[in-house]
C-alpha cells in the first residue's frame, strides 16, 4: 500500500491557483459544465426530487385508483400516528417503566449531556444559535434514550425504532472491534497473510439476501450444522429464534458476520501506512505493546477509524433485507427495523405511513450521523 | 512491513508464542467465515430428504450427494426461465449501471478537483421549490409535461432576479458533501416517488428502470472516491498537454484516466458489488421479466418452505464471479477504500 505523496498533493493544489491566472489556457467553461452536469441532473431528478416529493408524500394519504393515484392532504396526520396514535406501538414500542440498570444508564446518558451544555457554555467560542442548536441535540438525545431504556425494559416491547437502534450501535461497534482486531493481527509479519486477507473478504461478496437465508439455516437447532450441540444442551425442540432477544442476535450475528470484512480491510491498508520511523523510535524506547498501541498506533488509525465507523453507521441504519429473510421481522415486531416496517406499510399499502416512517427514519441516521461527527469524532481527534 | 507487536530481541522475528497465538487466531476465523460457505456448498447437493433429516455434514460419507438442484437450476429445459434470464438482468444491469455511473461520476469528479464552482444557494433553493411545485402540479393531475413546463418556467423567471440579489455562493467542497451526503438517503425514503416516477413513464419492470436508478444510488461513492485519486496526480502532466494543444476531454481521457486506472477499478468492483447484490429498490422497480439474483433468492423461499438446496445454488453461482475478481483485485480493493475513508 503506498501512501499517497503529500508533496504532490500539495503542489497540485498550488498550481491549481496558478492556473486561473496562467494565460494561454483555454477557457474551460464547456467542460466546467460537461463534466458536471450529468451528475448534478441524475442527483436532482432521482435523489432530490424523491426528497422532496417523499415529503409531500408523508402529509398525504395515498390511494391507487384506475389510471393513477389520488392523493389526499392530511397534514401531519401519518406522523402523529406513529409518534402518538395506533402506530405508536408498532414504531416506538411500549414505554414501561425502566428497570434498574435503565434507570442508571438515563442518570449517566443525563449527566454527560449536561456536562457537554456546561462546557459549551464555558468555552470561548459560544454562540446563542450554536447553544440553541445544542440544547434541541442534548433534548433529542435523551429522548431516545429514553425510549430504548423505556422499551428495554421488564415490561416494555420495542418497536422498530429502538430495534433499528440495537442493529446499528451493537452490529457497528462489534464489527469494528473485530475487524480492527484482525487486522492487527495480520499487520504482523506472518506467512501466509495474503491467504488469510482474502479469505476474509469474502463475505462482503454475498448477497444479503443470501446471507440472510445462511444464517437461517446455521441457526436451525434441529436440522442446523450445530444441531448436536443444541441436542446436547437439551434444547432440540426449543427455537432460541422464536424469542424476541434470541432473534434479535441471530440477525446481528448474520450482520456483523457480513461487514467485518468492510471494517478489516480499510483498518488493515491503514495500519499498514503507519509512520515506521516512530515505531522504532517507540521500540528503542522500550514501549510496551499497549502503550504502544495507545500512544503511536491508535492516533494515527483514529481519523480513519471514525470515518469507516461513520460509514456503516450510515449504511446499517438501512438494514431490511437481513431480518426481512432471517425472521420475517419477528417473532412479532422483534427484529423488524425501520426500513422492513416501511417497506411493510408500503405493502399494506400505505404509502403515506411508509413515507412519513422512512422521513423519521431519516431524521434519525441525520441525526445520529450529525451527533457523531461533531461530538465524538472532535473530542477524539482533539484528544490524540 | 510493519512488525508493530514484535518485541522480541531480534526485531525481525516475531517470538514463537505471538506467532501461534495469532496463526490459532487467525485459523479460527478462517474457519467462521469459510464454514457458512461450506455449509452452503454441501447443501446444495443435499436432496431434500437429506436436509429435513437432520445435519449431515459431508458428502458420500454421511448423505448421497446428488446434483437435482444443480440440474434444477441450470439443466433442464425451462431453465432459461428459472435461472438464465435473471442471471443475464443482474450482469447486464450490475455492468452497465457500475459503467455509468463510472464514467458520469469520474466526471464530475475531476470537475470538483480541477475547476472551480460558484453556485448559489439561493438559486438551488428556488430550483428546489419549483420542483415541488411540479411534483404538486402532477399530484393534482395536471398533465406531467404541462406541469414540468411550468416549473421551469418559474424557476428562469424567479432566477433572474434572485441571482442578483443574493450573492452568497459555495464553493467545490460543499458541492462534493452534497453529493456525498445523498448516501444517508435510506432507499426507502426515496424508493416510492421513484416507483411513481417510472409508472408515469411506463418504466416500470425494465432494466433501464433498475440501471437508473442504482446509477444514481452509485454515483456518490464513485465521485467520493474517484475525487480524491484525481487529487492525487499532479496537475503539470496535464497543463503541459495543454501547451501541446489538447483539448480538456483530450487530456481527461488521455492523461487523467490511464493514470488512475488502479482507482477506477477498485471503485468499479465496490460499485458492482453494490448493483450485483442490491435488494430494496429491485424488490419495488423490477417485476416478472426484469427478476434480478436476489429477488430469485427470496422467492425460493416458497409456501412448502425454503428451498435450501436451490437457494445454496443460486447463491454459490451469484458469488463465484464477485470472489473471483475479489482474489484477483484485493489490493485494488483495500486501495479504493482507504482512499475513501481517509479523506471522506
Amino acid at each position: 500500500m503506498e501512501t499517497i505523496d503529500r508533496g504532490v498533493v500539495l503542489s497540485s493544489a498550488a498550481s491549481q491557483t496558478r492556473n486561473k491566472r496562467a494565460p494561454g489556457i483555454r477557457a474551460d467553461n464547456t467542460a466546467k459544465f460537461v463534466f458536471l452536469m450529468p451528475t448534478v441532473l441524475i442527483i436532482l431528478l432521482l435523489s432530490i426530487f424523491p426528497l422532496v416529493s417523499s415529503l409531500l408524500l408523508s402529509f398525504s394519504r395515498v390511494n391507487f385508483v384506475r389510471g393513477g393515484l389520488d392523493i389526499q392532504f392530511v397534514g401531519f396526520a401519518n406522523y402523529e400516528k406513529l409518534l402518538f396514535g395506533s402506530g405508536q406501538r408498532h414504531f416506538i414500542g411500549s414505554l414501561q417503566a425502566p428497570s434498574l440498570i435503565g434507570w442508571i444508564f438515563m442518570l449517566l446518558a443525563s449527566g454527560l449531556m449536561l456536562y457537554w451544555l456546561v462546557r459549551y457554555a464555558q468555552s470561548r467560542e459560544r454562540r446563542v444559535v450554536g447553544a440553541f442548536f445544542r440544547l434541541l441535540a442534548a433534548i433529542i438525545t435523551l429522548g431516545l434514550c429514553w425510549i430504548v431504556v423505556a422499551t428495554l425494559g421488564d415490561r416494555g416491547v420495542p418497536g422498530t425504532l429502538v430495534v433499528t437502534l440495537i442493529f446499528v450501535f451493537v452490529g457497528v461497534s462489534m464489527q469494528y472491534l473485530i475487524g480492527l482486531g484482525l487486522a492487527l493481527l495480520l499487520v504482523q509479519d506472518l506467512p501466509g497473510k495474503r491467504f488469510f486477507r482474502v479469505i476474509f473478504l469474502l463475505p462482503m461478496t454475498i448477497t444479503p439476501v443470501g446471507i440472510g437465508f445462511l444464517f437461517r439455516m446455521m441457526t436451525d437447532t434441529s436440522v442446523g450444522p450445530f444441531a448436536p450441540a443444541w441436542v446436547a444442551f437439551g434444547l432440540k425442540d426449543f427455537s432460541w429464534v422464536d424469542t424476541g432477544s434470541g432473534a434479535r442476535v441471530a440477525v446481528l450475528i448474520g450482520d456483523i458476520w457480513q461487514w467485518i470484512p468492510f471494517m478489516f480491510i480499510v483498518l488493515l491498508a491503514a495500519l499498514e501506512g503507519i509512520a515506521q520511523d516512530q515505531v522504532e523510535a517507540a521500540r528503542v524506547d522500550g514501549a510496551n505493546r499497549l502503550q504502544m498501541f495507545r500512544h503511536i498506533v491508535l492516533p494515527q488509525i483514529a481519523p480513519v477509524s471514525l470515518t469507516v465507523i461513520l460509514i456503516r453507521l450510515i449504511e446499517a441504519f438501512k438494514i431490511i433485507d437481513m431480518p426481512r429473510l432471517l425472521t420475517g421481522g419477528g417473532p412479532g415486531t422483534a427484529t423488524e427495523s425501520m426500513a422492513l416496517h416501511a417497506y411493510n406499510e408500503w405493502r399494506s399499502p400505505n404509502l403515506g405511513g411508509s413515507a412519513a416512517l422512512s422521513y423519521l427514519l431519516l431524521f434519525v441516521v441525520t441525526f445520529v450521523a450529525t451527533m457523531f461527527v461533531n461530538t465524538v469524532r472532535q473530542k477524539i481527534v482533539e484528544r490524540l | 512491513m510493519t512488525r508493530l507487536f514484535a518485541k522480541s530481541a531480534n526485531p525481525f522475528r516475531l517470538s514463537l508464542g505471538v506467532k501461534l497465538i495469532s496463526y490459532a487466531i487467525l485459523l479460527f476465523w478462517t474457519f467462521v467465515v469459510l464454514f457458512p460457505l461450506y455449509w452452503l456448498f454441501v447443501t446444495s447437493f443435499k436432496l431434500p430428504i437429506d436436509v429435513s433429516e437432520g445435519p449431515k455434514y459431508v458428502p458420500t460419507v454421511d448423505f448421497q450427494p446428488s446434483l437435482h438442484a444443480w440440474q434444477g437450476m441450470l439443466g433442464s429445459t425451462d431453465s432459461a426461465n428459472i435461472f438464465w434470464r435473471p442471471y443475464g438482468m443482474t450482469i447486464i444491469v450490475g455492468v452497465t449501471s457500475a459503467v455509468v455511473a463510472l464514467i458520469i461520476g469520474s466526471g464530475a469528479a475531476y470537475a470538483l478537483t480541477r475547476f472551480e464552482y460558484h453556485p448559489k444557494p439561493a438559486l438551488i433553493f428556488t430550483f428546489i421549490v419549483c420542483g415541488a411545485l411540479a411534483a404538486v402540479l402532477i399530484a393534482l393531475k395536471v398533465p406531467w409535461l404541462v406541469a414540468v413546463a411550468v416549473g421551469v418556467a418559474i424557476f428562469f423567471l424567479l432566477a433572474q432576479g434572485i441571482g442578483r440579489r443574493f450573492k452568497g455562493t459555495m464553493g467545490n467542497s460543499d458541492i462534493a458533501f452534497w453529493l456525498i451526503s445523498q448516501r444517508i438517503l435510506p432507499p426507502v425514503t426515496v424508493i416510492i416517488p421513484i416507483y411513481i416516477l417510472f409508472q408515469q413513464f411506463g418504466m416500470l419492470d425494465t432494466p433501464q428502470a433498475l440501471i437508473i436508478a442504482y446509477c444514481a444510488a452509485n454515483l456518490p461513492i464513485v465521485i467520493w472516491f474517484m475525487r480524491d485519486y484525481f487529487q492525487s496526480i499532479p496537475v503539470e502532466l496535464e497543463e503541459s498537454a495543454f501547451i501541446d494543444g489538447a483539448s480538456r476531454f483530450k487530456a481527461f481521457h488521455r492523461i487523467v484516466l490511464p493514470l488512475s486506472m488502479p482507482g477506477l477499478i477498485a471503485t468499479f468492483l465496490i460499485v458492482l458489488v453494490f448493483s450485483w447484490n442490491e435488494y430494496t429498490m429491485a424488490l419495488f422497480l423490477s417485476g416478472a421479466r426484469t427478476q434480478t439474483m436476489p429477488l430469485l433468492v427470496s422467492a425460493q423461499n416458497a409456501t412448502r418452505g425454503p428451498q435450501w438446496w436451490n437457494i445454496s445454488v443460486l447463491v454459490l453461482l451469484m458469488v463465484s464471479p464477485l470472489v473471483l475478481m475479489a482474489v484477483v483485485l484485493e489490493r485494488y480493493i483495500a486501495k479504493g477504500l482507504l482512499i475513501g475513508a481517509v479523506k471522506g
